[in-house]
């Protein structure tokens, strides 16, 4: 990745504080505007700032298509607290809650600003994201299925390419399902669900099944960074050790679709600045951008936490759940809350809030260095983070 | 077998894209929508005493939530405006009329609305006007047809109709978009287009890596560097991997259950997605041999759906290892 740089974080940035709405499939008694600044009153008091005390504000929202609404950084300028201040859109598909953080943090690590808000959100209740993924242009064939047809066939590949189980799909389902049963704030609470009952579920997308889908939800999620002073006044602040994004191409001849270099370009990044020799015994808990349950042990292997093709052997030994070796998704992940332009930021989020020890009935005992991660578009796009409770 | 491109004409169709997004309202604006059923205008009161209509949901000072409402009158002044000689589907009224800023009586800030003037001689900044309400409304902005001159010499109101009995508030608001594009092909997807109307598929090879793209692209995505050779491919080749969509969703044109799969043609360094049939779908692997079943040539045009779907060959399967590369 020659060009892509793995440059040092410049000064110092913290998470101050975070803020998420409860996500459900329909909030219909707020506006796009009233559900992002539910979640962004949360962040501030969490942060224990006001909006005044907000110099720049970045907001992260998936593609216009799927809510229909054209630049929605120009009708939610006021409710997102920008008046009379910098506004930055990011437009990573569904990586983009993710790239906001980044964005985010790299204005305070430049040194530009003291104090930056991040906001993500996604009303998919306003539309249908099924139809704006699967709209065919002229000339072309008609069997597009939305995200989860795109990305089944390479949860096929891997399966083949690793050798991995059939099961294994259902026990991150069933793990992912069983944490979001401690998480308030989670769109899906299935404390009773089983491996069996996940198995017993209709075959959506062959070989994904509807319990091993995210759902489709209402929701936003806003995270305050603050420069290395505010972070020193804070209570117990997440620090940013490393952030890394890269991308490449949707097709390429010879694109590996299950292990793709731009994934691994940006672990490779992120671990150098981070100062991580052994991720895996290095991070002590992941927040892993896992909208269909395969993608755990596919992005296990891409990040580095395990060697091609034995990703499935620590999902199988139990090792990314609550009290393995890598809690993977204490907060249920996207497979229990996807409101898909928040997504990636509530993983940047909930890897925070593990460090500053604030996950409540989620929370991963000890958890003092975190991963959060997003990926979008068709396995196009990385951006991931580093948080600890030690400053750098 | 290099041939030199020759500047065929790119092809293109219209591509048309609709939805009625369904808006949740929230309280403000659900105030707002609900008054205008009633045929009354609301407005909100900001942080500095100013009254926003239509309402704002967050003082554009302080970003604080507002709450407080204030009626307002349904007659104003222009505060400017610009005409519309040739409306067009979808707006306020059918005939030319006028775009307006209408500041109403009792509020600080301006409302967009078409002026039902007649003629551009008619408008001007200061003038006054005022709504015309629709005989149901549901509402809606559109509740207002439009505003129409007010003040000495306008028409006399007739009686206004009763309000409506509806009494639940309103909370959504559905807000259909539809887009109309010219969807364009490259060149030389065009000219892969119009071999695909002869029965035939063409690719491109990249010079520096010697891959072949089909459809071509006229560039390698990887090296970047313009590709020119054309190959002719043959219409078999193999599945590389695949999904049985069995989820119906809206805008789908093909029935469920399908396989939707990646071939790869012989000679390819790409897949693309295709429809497999001709066994049953638990039958298909990775690494069958399939080929193009076309549908009958008078059915033919510019497009790969001349292929009707893939089928197998019963030739023995690709070894793994043969299209390791193409995962
Ligand atoms: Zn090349």
């Amino acid at each position: 990745m020659a060009g892509a740089g793995t440059s040092g974080a410049g000064q110092l940035a913290a998470v101050l504080g975070t803020g998420q709405t409860h996500h459900v499939s329909r909030r219909t008694d707020v506006s796009m505007a009233g559900l992002c600044r539910e979640a962004i009153d949360r962040a501030l008091a969490d942060a224990g700032v006001g909006m005044a005390d907000i110099d720049a504000v970045v907001l992260g929202k998936a593609p216009d298509l799927f809510e229909g609404v054209m630049m929605p950084e120009l009708m939610l300028a006021d409710a997102i607290g920008a008046t009379g201040k910098p506004l930055l859109r990011v437009h990573t598909a569904g990586s983009v809650g993710g790239s906001t953080g980044v964005v985010a943090a790299s204005l305070v690590q430049a040194g530009v600003h003291r104090r930056v808000l991040a906001v993500a959100f996604e009303k998919q209740s306003e539309s249908n994201a099924m139809w704006a993924l699967s709209i065919v242009p002229p000339f072309s064939m008609p069997v597009g299925a939305g995200a989860g047809g795109y990305f089944a066939p390479h949860v096929r590949s891997y399966i083949r390419r690793s050798g991995a189980p059939e099961h294994i799909g259902a026990m991150v389902a069933v793990k992912d399902r069983r944490n979001g049963a401690r998480n308030p704030y989670a769109h899906l609470h299935q404390p009773d669900i089983t491996v069996e009952s996940v198995r017993a579920s209709a075959v959506l997308w062959d070989p994904i099944r509807y319990d091993e889908t995210c759902p489709s939800s209402d929701g936003a999620c806003a995270v305050v960074i603050g420069d290395e002073a505010a972070g020193d006044a804070a209570q117990r602040p997440a620090w940013i050790h490393a952030t890394a994004m890269r991308t490449e191409p949707t097709t390429f001849a010879g694109r590996d679709q299950v292990n793709p270099a731009a994934g691994r370009a940006a672990a490779a990044a992120l671990w150098a600045q981070a100062g991580i020799t052994d991720p895996l015994a290095e991070i002590d808990v992941a927040e892993i951008y896992v909208p269909f349950s395969w993608f755990e042990p596919m992005w296990l292997e891409n990040l580095g936490f395990a060697a091609e093709g034995e990703g499935w052997r620590l999902v199988e030994a139990g090792e990314t759940a609550i009290g393995g070796r890598l809690p993977v998704n204490p907060s249920g992940g996207v497979l229990s809350s996807n409101p898909i332009g928040a997504s990636g930021l509530l993983r940047f989020a909930e890897s925070a809030m593990q460090v500053m020890g604030r996950a409540g009935d989620h929370q991963v005992e000890g958890a003092r260095t975190a991963l959060g991660h997003a990926y979008g578009g068709g396995s196009q796009f990385y951006s991931m983070w580093v948080v600890g409770a030690d400053k750098p | 077998m290099a041939t030199p491109l020759a500047p065929d004409t790119p092809l293109s169709a219209p591509l048309d894209v609709g939805f009625d997004y369904t808006r949740s309202l929230g309280p403000v604006l659900g105030r707002f929508m609900t008054a205008l059923r009633e045929r009354r205008i609301e407005g909100v009161r900001g942080s500095d005493g100013r009254v926003h209509v239509p309402p704002v949901e967050f003082d554009p000072v302080t970003s604080e939530a507002l709450s407080e409402p204030v009626g307002v009158a349904d007659e104003g002044t222009v505060v400017s405006w610009s005409w519309m000689p040739d409306p067009i589907a979808g707006q306020p009224l059918q005939h030319p009329f006028g775009w307006a800023l209408v500041r109403l009586d009792g509020a600080d800030t301006a409302l967009l609305h078409a002026v039902d003037a007649g003629s551009p001689d008619r408008m001007r900044t200061g003038m006054r006007v005022r709504a015309r309400w629709v005989d149901e409304p549901v509402g809606s902005i559109r509740d207002i047809a439009c505003f129409e001159p007010a003040g000495p010499g306008a028409e006399p109101r007739g009686p206004a109709a009763p309000p409506p009995a509806g009494t639940e508030p309103v909370t959504m608001l559905t807000t259909p978009v539809h887009l109309a594009y010219r969807h364009s092909a490259s060149v030389q997807e065009s000219r892969y287009l119009r071999a695909l109307a002869e029965g035939r598929f063409i690719g491109q090879r990249c010079p520096a890596c010697g891959k072949v793209y089909v459809p071509p692209r006229g560039a390698c995505p990887a090296d970047g560097v313009p590709t020119e050779e054309e190959v002719e491919l043959p219409d078999r080749g193999i599945v590389t991997t695949f999904c049985i969509v069995n989820v119906p969703f809206l805008g789908q044109r093909i029935t469920p259950p399908y396989v939707a799969a990646y071939v790869l043609l012989d000679g390819a360094d790409i897949a693309f997605l295709h429809l497999v049939l001709g066994c049953a779908a638990d039958e298909v692997r990775m690494g069958m041999r399939v080929e193009a079943a076309w549908k009958p040539r008078e059915r033919w045009t510019t497009s790969l759906e001349n292929v009707d779907h893939f089928r197998p060959t019963g030739e023995p399967d690709a070894p793994f290892e043969s299209y390791r590369e193409h995962l």
